[in-house]
């Protein structure tokens, strides 16, 4: 067995970093921050026990789900999902054009990046709710109004990760094909995107999932989908029915979210 | 630019540069009092003056940090030179506006230390990527290219002996594959001056020496002009008619390859 070696070295470097007084101040501020919002949210568990009775009772009524309806409930479904596609298709194509837009050494020139920058936080931070109702008082009622949420709220999230996924690939085949004579077309089209594709595929799956999710409460406000059929069957008390929709949600978005990580993991 | 400071051929190691015209011959590539600075304290390329003519074959050695790459990066602006003149092939490179560049460009074929292929790419699309700069956007992909070009495309693969690969992912090549598809890319372009840079610096030494005999073979029977950069001084005892060795990021010498005493070279790979 080997002796133990010396320990002689310097001393070892304190576990911790002391904080500066800085550092200290906006972590007692966080702190302070996340107390008050505690406050206000009201929480309650003697609410949340004496609601209780009322849980039960209500998916003692939803039970067991309703089964009149399936066909009708499997077409609007299918309706939803059709939707969530084109809106993700429509924000997938144009968010192309807008991420080279956005995308540093791509972009033509700095106002362009920094007005696409600015729209694909625009589009990311306003919720899908309100593009849906400005869309819907814009053209109707319907599915129309719900692909256009899709695509834009599509577009804001798309948007930002291509753009940083074009960001982020090896710069050597750009320079490759740069140095051979080609124009930036050229090298956007030959080198950036083939090099970001799997994260961009990985997007696009992503906002999918996200679309399909999205697509489900779109029909709240009256922007096509299952929403609407969910709505009405709750504000009629007929939870039986509710709830069999609630499962065909669960099976439509479970299953999207299925197929998509099978594609992520065979493409990319 | 009617002379270029210009070490003469066969003059002695760290000689001072005696100037020289160049009228004749053209040269293909004259590099005048070319400077690179980034930032005001690093000056990698101090006054660089160079001319090569038709058909040369020039190696350029030097230690790391000496400015063989930057150097070469100016000559086709992928770095812009502070200072100085570059003129390729009639066309002074350094005061020519995007489209002019990119017709030069187009007649300059550039292979890195790295490959640079497309990953995800086949090597089919990769090598008909060197015709971009005449066809435009749509040589992207093999996919899309005329019959014309997958044929020729084909033909530069055969060159360098991968036709069978063409279908391949980039990414599936060995190392000297790689670099051999780079250089089929670069005869895709037509090339009448070829700039490469440590082209075998990222290979071992049996794949180096395979992909430099290849490399030097066809640009001879192309009769393309070649300036390469090295460490290896075999490759350029080999492959250059010419050695012209930097320090500093100045010129040190500028030599017939015979005349370059490759023993004693210890001082331009001192720190």
């Amino acid at each position: 067995m080997r002796a133990e070696p010396a320990r002689s070295g310097p001393p070892a470097p304190g576990r911790f970093v002391r904080p500066s007084a800085l550092s200290f101040a906006l972590w007692v501020g966080a702190a302070a921050l996340l107390l008050w919002s505690l406050q206000t949210a009201e929480l309650s568990l003697s609410r949340l026990v004496n609601g209780l009775p009322q849980m039960a009772r209500l998916l003692g009524e939803m039970m067991p789900p309703a089964t009149s309806r399936l066909e009708n409930i499997a077409e609007t479904l299918l309706d939803t999902f059709r939707m969530a596609l084109v809106g993700t298709l429509f924000g997938v194509l144009l968010s192309l054009p807008l991420a080279v837009a956005a995308a540093r050494g791509l972009s033509p020139a700095r106002p362009v990046y920094y007005l696409a920058r600015a729209l694909i936080t625009f589009f990311r931070t306003v919720p899908d709710l309100v593009w849906a109702i400005f869309f819907v008082v814009t053209v109707g009622l319907g599915p129309f109004a719900g692909v256009l949420t899709l695509t834009v709220d599509t577009m804001g999230y798309c948007g930002r990760f291509f753009a940083e996924a074009m960001e982020e690939v090896d710069t050597g085949p750009q320079e490759a094909l740069r140095t051979a004579g080609s124009g930036r077309a050229g090298v956007i089209i030959g080198a950036v995107i083939p090099s970001a594709l799997p994260s961009m595929i990985a997007s696009s799956l992503f906002a999918l999932e996200q679309a399909t999710r999205s697509s489900v409460i779109l029909g709240l406000v009256g922007a096509g989908g299952i929403g609407i059929e969910l709505k009405a069957s709750m504000d009629m008390f007929e939870y039986d029915q509710a709830a069999t929709i609630i499962i065909a949600i669960f099976i439509l978005v479970a299953g999207v979210e299925r197929v998509s990580s099978a594609l992520r993991a065979r493409l990319i | 630019m009617a002379h270029l400071a210009h070490q003469p051929v066969g003059g002695a190691v760290d000689a001072p540069p005696t100037v020289i015209p160049l009228a004749s011959p053209t040269p293909v590539l004259a590099v005048d009092a070319l400077c690179k600075r980034f930032g005001p304290d690093l000056e990698v390329l101090s006054a660089v003056t160079l001319s090569v003519s038709r058909g040369e074959s020039v190696a350029v050695i030097g230690a790391n940090g000496s400015g063989k790459s930057t150097l070469l990066r100016c000559c086709v602006r992928l770095i812009e030179p502070s200072a100085g003149r570059v003129r390729i092939l009639d066309t002074d490179v350094t005061a020519a506006r995007r489209r002019v560049l990119r017709r030069v460009r187009q007649r300059v074929g550039f292979v890195f230390q790295r490959h640079n292929l497309v990953p995800r790419l086949s090597v089919l699309s990769n090598v008909i990527h060197g015709a971009m700069g005449r066809t435009g956007a749509l040589a992207w992909h093999q996919g899309a290219a005329s019959p014309a070009m997958r044929g020729e495309a084909m033909h530069c693969l055969e060159r360098v002996g991968l036709a069978e690969l063409a279908r391949r992912r980039a990414d599936q090549l060995s190392g000297g594959q790689s670099q051999r598809v780079a250089i089929a890319r670069a005869l895709m372009q037509r090339p009448e001056v070829v700039l490469a840079d440590e082209p075998v610096a990222s290979l071992d030494p049996s794949a180096g020496a395979e992909v430099m005999d290849l490399f030097a073979r066809l640009m001879r029977d192309e009769a393309v002009t070649v300036v390469f950069t090295t460490h290896n001084l075999e490759h350029a005892r080999q492959h250059a008619g010419r050695v012209v060795a930097l320090r500093g990021g100045r010129v040190s010498f500028d030599l017939e390859t015979a005349r370059v005493p490759f023993d004693a070279l210890g001082d331009l790979y001192a720190r």
